[in-house]
């Protein structure tokens, strides 16, 4: 019976768990919740295993459920066995998350780390701590990326935003998120409004009509997205000509996996994504969760990060330590969203607007897409 | 057309073989023309072929195994010739399916299997039967064939390369392989699998045993309002059962961890193992009901009348007669436990990660072929345990002086 010895070391794990905790008043154990994939090695290798290095005897478990963190932290609390210590998700979700009372709210100053030059964490992380609970980490990016090899022959590499419009120029399907969070303000970019009024122009029914109005003349040569693997696989697939994904996984595809496809950063659009502590932990779990994150968002971990993943990092002060990628050798800074060569026309996104709208817009997209 | 189809005389070439022939390589043809977008063209060129396939071997009747190699010889050829590795290969199996069809068709061999009373109509049934429980295994059997392919695939994604179909070295790598069997990522979901569904499994099968024996007692009051409730894990959806042990086991689990001192992972690992040894008993109680209708009672008066007590008796005589049954359940419990991703999705933490819920998560979100690589391992590893099991059943009728069926 091979199954017995692992039994038998879970029961007496289970059994002497209680004297092991006693640790400086820190649990032992902690669960991470992130994305998966690439992302989620790029924290293993940049924060986990170097504070599991510097605190042995803690051990780590990652669970791959930021997509569906709201729900389940709902039921977690509603069953009142919250079995997660901190969760990664991005800031629409975290302000969601804060409003509910389901985040732990935190002072930036006193529990995340000063920059090394004595900046203090409200100024270094400046406007990206949005809501109460929000701890940023990484600013990434929508954007497109094309098949280099399927641009027509005497056509220019798509490099405006409004190119996904273009199907004269640029035949070809295209694949969008199935949300209409980013698809609604590039259409009414493409249709005359300007980037300063868009956010009011979508305020408005009309403004409404017009941006489906404008998503329905490419209808027919759309392929919805609803997971950010969905994009690179298609473009490897070569099934689409162009598509909107996160940046990172396009790097990974474009540099890791030596696809041909190009970068189209126009109108990209920004977002954050960072830690939430749960409410409602024990005493010695809430220590080792906020010795993690402070930990974890220093500015040097902020920085390595970036040298598994094109994100780029949270904290002003962790720009200029950004180097080179760590397998691939390549200089990462201008692979970043928010390098300036890239950033010449950026969106971010807008939590407010959406945070009002969204359920709305949301209605009127899904009924549209159904039509 | 009933003189032309008796199993004495060959079939005509012109109003028989050569059609057929001509209509079956046309499909082919069709299929081939289509990965160069000329579907029609495609099946015009196979369908000639057919008609010259049909010919020949009409014309070399007595030579057949040099003809058939001399067919799949040209046709691979050709396949190098105007493609690749890929298509040559293809034309050597498309080859040999085509100049079998036109020995078989032309010796008049498709009409040795049937009576010899058969008529034309039954012959042509016949084969078209056989032909249909063929489709069906193929379409059975045909989605594991890319996703073994693919599993060898040197790039992260769900593609066919140029380079694979080529058949170039380049295109081939083991690196999925080393991603299952060589990550933490992966192991420890398989490990965790391994410790809950055998557990789950000794459970599902001594409690639903227990209760097939009790149930299929005639004094047992109210034996239908019982057995549909053991039952109702089978038939409630999933998501329910899902929902509702969620819940349930949440206050269990926090009183465990407040009471009696247990650690968060061990209590994991009881509420899962308990929730999938619910999703079980259904399977065991009714394998063994089944094989308890054809259980003779006198036994048991037997035992007993020579003194025997009734939990001896249970495992001397009982017990053997039953166990196909009980295995069977068990087989059947241990597959629900293994291949379970919604209740261990709710009532499990990160630490009881089973394999299902990883290539679940590896699925949505990074459409790895890791997956592939896991599923092939899988796929194999279940051939080799019901090979086993069969060979070992196989042994023991053979023990027993039974000729094996």
């Amino acid at each position: 019976m091979n199954f017995k010895k692992p039994i038998l070391a879970t029961m007496a794990l289970g059994l002497s768990a209680g004297s092991l905790a006693a640790d400086g008043h820190m649990a032992s154990d902690m669960t991470l919740v992130s994305w998966g994939g690439a992302y989620q090695q790029s924290q293993i290798n940049a924060y986990s295993d170097p504070y599991v290095a510097m605190n042995p005897g803690v051990t780590v478990t990652w669970d791959e459920s930021s997509a569906e963190a709201v729900a389940k932290l709902r039921a977690m609390n509603e069953a009142g066995s919250i079995t997660w210590d901190v969760v990664d998700v991005v800031a629409a979700d975290a302000l969601r998350l804060c409003d509910e009372g389901l985040a732990l709210e935190i002072d930036a100053d006193e529990v995340l780390a000063p920059a090394p030059d004595g900046t203090s964490a409200s100024d270094d992380f400046g406007d990206l701590l949005v809501g109460d609970c929000f701890i940023p980490q990484i600013v990434y990016s929508t954007t497109f990326g094309y098949r280099t090899d399927m641009v027509p022959a005497g056509v220019d590499a798509p490099n405006d935003i409004c190119d996904v419009f273009d199907l004269a120029t640029y035949p070809g399907m295209r694949a969008l998120e199935k949300r209409p969070i980013n698809n609604v303000e590039w259409a009414l970019l493409c249709d005359g409004v300007a980037k300063d009024d868009v956010y009011d122009v979508l305020a408005t029914e009309e403004g409404q009509e017009q941006a489906l109005a404008k998503l329905d003349t490419i209808k027919d040569s759309v392929i919805w997205w609803s997971a950010g693997a969905d994009t690179p696989q298609l473009l490897a697939d070569g099934e689409i000509f162009m598509g909107s994904t996160y940046n990172g996984r396009l790097f990974a595809a474009i540099e890791e996996q030596g696809q041909p496809i190009g970068m189209m950063w126009d109108a990209q659009v920004f977002d954050l994504d960072g830690w939430i502590i749960p409410e409602g932990l024990s005493d010695e779990r809430l220590a080792r969760a906020l010795d993690f994150v402070r930990f974890a968002t220093d500015t040097q971990r902020l920085a390595d990060q970036a040298k598994y993943i094109s994100y780029g990092p949270a904290r002003l002060s962790s720009a200029p330590l950004v180097g080179n990628h760590a397998t691939l050798g390549i200089d990462m800074a201008q692979h970043m969203p928010t390098d300036p060569n890239n950033a010449a026309n950026t969106f971010l996104y807008n939590y407010e607007f959406w945070a009002d709208y969204r359920d709305d817009i949301d209605g009127k997209f899904q009924a549209w897409l159904a039509q | 057309m009933t003189a032309t189809i008796s199993t004495t005389s060959r079939p005509d070439l012109f109003r028989f073989t050569m059609p057929l022939m001509a209509a079956f390589a046309a499909m082919f043809g069709f299929v081939g023309g289509n990965m160069v977008a000329q579907p029609w063209l495609g099946a015009l060129v196979g369908a000639i072929i057919g008609c010259v396939i049909a010919w020949v071997a009409e014309t070399n009747l007595s030579r057949r195994t040099t003809v058939r190699w001399a067919i799949i010889g040209v046709l691979g050829l050709a396949g190098l010739v105007f493609g690749n590795v890929g298509t040559a290969i293809s034309g050597v199996i498309i080859g040999a399916i085509l100049s079998w069809g036109a020995y078989w068709l032309a010796t008049g061999q498709y009409g040795t299997s049937v009576p010899i009373y058969y008529t034309a109509k039954q012959t042509l049934w016949h084969n078209t039967f056989k032909f249909i429980c063929g489709l069906i295994f193929f379409f059975l059997i045909a989605p594991l064939v890319p996703v073994m392919w693919l599993s060898f695939n040197a790039q992260d994604f769900f593609t066919f390369t140029p380079e694979m179909l080529n058949f170039e070295a380049a295109g081939y790598s083991l690196k999925h392989y080393r991603d299952f069997l060589g990550t933490d990522e992966w192991m420890v979901p398989l490990k965790n699998s391994l410790i809950i569904a055998p557990i789950a499994t000794i459970i599902s099968v001594t409690l639903g045993t227990l209760a097939a024996i009790g149930l299929s007692q005639s004094h047992v009051p109210g034996r239908q309002a019982i057995m549909a409730i053991l039952i109702s894990p089978m038939i409630v959806p999933l998501i329910i059962s899902a929902t509702g042990m969620f819940f349930f086991y949440a206050p269990l689990g926090n009183w465990l961890e407040a009471s009696l001192g247990l650690s968060q992972s061990f209590v994991g690992f009881v509420k899962v193992i308990l929730a999938h040894a619910v999703l079980g008993i259904p399977f065991v109680i009714i394998t063994v009901t089944a094989t308890l209708v054809g259980f003779d009672r006198s036994l048991t008066r037997a035992a007993a009348s020579m003194g025997s007590d009734p939990v001896r008796t249970f495992f001397k005589v009982q017990m053997p007669l039953i166990l196909p049954g009980v295995i069977s359940g068990g087989l059947f419990a241990f597959i629900t436990s293994f291949d379970e991703v919604v209740v261990v999705l709710f009532v499990g933490s990160a630490q009881q990660q089973t394999l299902p819920w990883q290539m679940f998560t590896g699925l949505r979100e990074q459409i790895s072929p890791t997956i592939l690589a896991a599923a092939t391992v899988l796929v194999v590893f279940s051939i080799l345990l019901l090979t086993t099991v069969e060979l070992l059943r196989r042994r023991s009728e053979r023990l027993r002086g039974l000729t094996p069926a």
